[in-house]
């Protein structure tokens, strides 16, 4: 572990003292996204928890290029810059669009669709901390069966995760991966990966999130690492049409040392509503999930 | 050396932008604009034009596209109509914010529901507030010249700049239009020098989040905070009329034609009655000023070109010693009256002009107006005005009952 985390680009691109809550699992992830994207980058972001992250005018805590725009238009924003930035002969620069859950499953899937579908040549980011923890907790297609947020108040989530990465594998682009703040070495290889790639690039970030899914703020990397023990979240990339496990979920994939639900559950405060039926069908769900995986993996 | 082609409102559009050598483009369909960009895609293909054209998903992101890629220094274009520019809206708000040369073609159309896709002026009215330029075009020479000329305007003061014309009685009819000489336009239109340029080589976040007052940055300066942003947008929008009138008269005289800085006059000099609209309405009210003249009414027409920023004094100098002014216009602000009227009115206040101003609500989703129906409307405001009649609201050539 040590030798690989020496390959890690000592550079830093983010700030301390930023305004990232504490225990932010974003922040963790966002340092070595822009670790491995490096300097010839430009970032485009609506109004998310990272725009809060970025700090308020005149200061900021990103030493990487950004233009923030409106919550739909992420993905529009980044064909916008690809497209500038090719008139002005400055085709060199990776673009980057860097969204929430619900910048990206909900309010922005119009916009990220339309540019996949074109090929625009960029990264979309999607940090999906499962709910519009910016505003304060809600609801969105992200947020897990059985999840108490402030529009879900008392019944809990009814529905299942929308499987995002079905979707953005539906539009045929060259490369996608799921990763976790939890995993920094794996998160960091597939974004220098993602950057040598052409075309669209779709990568999503499990993070988690203490004041929205209600655990203490020691325990982000903890859970992080649980939502992977369990199979919440599987470590994978697909790289044109090649899907491959990663990291840990490659290692939980050989052994079959997969671990309940129940064991990431516990430990969330926004569980706590959670009945044995709706436990029993996000086990069957994530089950499900995992054999496909399986056999993606095998075939 | 004069070259004069036969062509629609949209293909004037077009060449505006080619002339401009525009950089991006990126559209969606809709009626009555989508020839401006088909035309433009077909230059593309054919390597007549090097532009990035971006065929987007929706008009949402049509002007986001136009927003990020004027703000690594692309000069851009598009072109809108109707529903289209409503899907615009929050972008619209957020170019001008942003401080972007932007320039949109918008080939004005009825909102729905129900559905039309007819002229009238409700889309680009309805956008009045978002900070952009509006300039309306009364004839499809003046549409390729105002596009060449909004490039200088929107360049210079750092606003977007919207070029109005009516959809299909301008878009998609055929008249004869002389194309500028393409290196002139290069030494009308100089460069375009971005306020901010967006690269790595100097790190900024642009448009991160702002609080309401000042406050310093990392080297101790005081920085506006939103408010003192929105006054700098609204100043440069108030002072953007010198650079519109400046620019109209340096275009006269390297190409001769002159539309008028912020608006134009006819016939007005004795006149008894001045008719005011923008856009096509306002060339029909020429006609009917004809028809009035013969028929003994000294009436004139003072036609609006630019509506934002509103040209308050020139409103003023026009309307000052007319003892009747009939507003016509192709919009409606729902619950009070017809927006160009209501923006006369009040200019009027402010120079203590009292001359009764009625106002002809016409056009709306494509109903026909013809010259003789406003010079008819114009002959019946005449007399309820001797009648002491003041203010007065018609909508014409509609069922009121």
């Amino acid at each position: 572990m040590p030798e690989k985390l020496f390959k890690v680009n000592a550079e830093e691109y983010i700030l301390p003292g930023n305004r990232a809550c504490s225990g932010c699992g974003l922040s963790i992830a966002y340092r070595y996204v822009l670790k491995a994207l490096r300097e010839n980058t430009i970032l485009t972001l609506p109004a998310s928890c990272l725009t809060v992250l970025h700090g308020l005018y005149p200061i900021t805590s990103v030493g990487i290029p950004c233009l923030n725009c409106t919550f739909a238009s992420t993905a529009a924003s980044a064909s916008g810059l690809v497209a500038g930035l090719a008139a002005m002969n400055r085709s060199d620069i990776t673009v980057v669009a860097i969204a929430g859950d619900g910048g990206t499953f909900d309010i922005g899937i119009q916009a990220l669709s339309g540019a996949a579908e074109r090929g625009t040549d960029f990264i979309f980011v999607c940090y999906d901390n499962e709910g519009y923890m910016n505003t304060g907790t809600q609801r969105s297609s992200a947020t897990p069966m059985g999840a108490l947020t402030t529009t879900t108040p008392i019944l809990t989530k009814q529905q299942h995760k929308k499987d995002m990465m079905k979707i953005m594998e539906g539009h045929d682009i060259p490369y996608l991966a799921t990763c976790s703040p939890s995993f920094p070495i794996d998160l960091y290889d597939k974004f220098v990966k993602a950057k040598r790639i052409k075309g669209t690039r779709y990568v999503q970030i499990a993070t988690p999130c203490p004041p929205g899914w209600v655990f203490p703020p020691k325990d982000t990397v903890k859970i992080g690492r649980l939502a992977v023990e369990t199979g919440i979240v599987v470590l994978y990339e697909i790289e044109n049409g090649k899907f491959r496990f990663t990291g840990r979920s490659k290692t939980i994939s050989e052994k079959g040392t997969r671990a309940p639900v129940i064991h990431y559950v516990e430990r969330q405060g926004r569980f706590k509503k959670m009945s044995m039926e709706q436990l029993g069908q996000l086990q069957r769900w994530v089950d499900g999930k995992w054999n496909e995986y399986l056999r993606r993996a095998e075939a | 050396m004069s070259n004069v082609q036969i062509m629609t409102g949209n293909s004037a559009a077009a060449w505006g932008a080619k002339l401009c050598k525009v950089q991006v483009v990126s559209a969606y369909p809709i009626t009555p604009s989508t020839s401006v960009t088909e035309t433009i895609a077909n230059w593309v293909e054919r390597g007549e034009l090097k532009a990035e054209y971006v065929r987007v998903e929706s008009e949402h992101s049509v002007m986001t596209v136009c927003i990020s890629a004027s703000t690594v220094g692309a000069r851009v274009f598009t072109s809108t109509s109707s529903h289209g520019l409503l899907y615009m809206h929050e972008q619209l708000h957020w170019a001008a914010g942003s401080r972007l040369p932007i320039v949109l073609a918008c080939v004005n159309r009825g909102v729905g529901a129900p559905w039309s896709i007819f002229n009238d002026q409700q889309d680009s009215i309805a956008q009045r507030d978002t900070g952009w330029i509006q300039i309306y075009c009364r004839d499809n020479q003046e549409i390729i010249d105002t596009v060449i000329q909004a490039y200088r305007i929107a360049e210079q003061v750092y606003c977007p700049v919207m070029v109005c014309y009516d959809g299909f009685v301008l878009s998609h009819t055929m008249m004869p239009v002389e194309i500028p000489d393409a290196e002139a336009v290069c030494r009308f239109l100089p460069p375009y020098k971005p306020h901010t340029i967006l690269s790595p080589e100097d790190p900024r976040n642009i448009n991160p989040v702002i609080f309401p007052w000042q406050r310093r940055d990392a080297e101790g300066v005081l920085r506006d905070g939103y408010m003192d942003m929105r006054w700098k947008l609204q100043h440069a929008l108030e002072g953007s009329r010198d650079v519109v009138v400046k620019t109209c008269r340096d275009y006269a005289e390297l190409f001769g034609r002159d539309h008028g800085g912020m608006l134009w006059t006819y016939k007005t000099d004795d006149a008894e009655v001045l008719l005011a609209g923008m856009g096509s309405i306002a060339t029909e009210a020429t006609m009917a000023a004809d028809l009035l003249r013969e028929g003994g009414i000294r009436a004139g027409v003072v036609g609006i070109r630019v509506y934002r920023p509103f040209p308050r004094e020139e409103v003023r100098e026009a309307f000052r010693n007319i003892p009747a002014i009939v507003v016509f216009e192709k919009n409606i602000s729902y619950g009070y009256e017809g927006a160009l009227c209501a923006d006369i009115k009040a200019a009027l206040y402010g120079a203590g002009i009292q001359t009764p101003v009625h106002n002809y609500i016409a056009g709306l989703g494509g109903r026909d107006v013809k010259a003789s129906e406003l010079a008819e409307a114009t002959r019946s405001s005449l007399a309820a005005i001797a009648a002491g009649k003041k203010e007065q609201q018609t909508w014409l050539n509609c069922v009121t009952e």
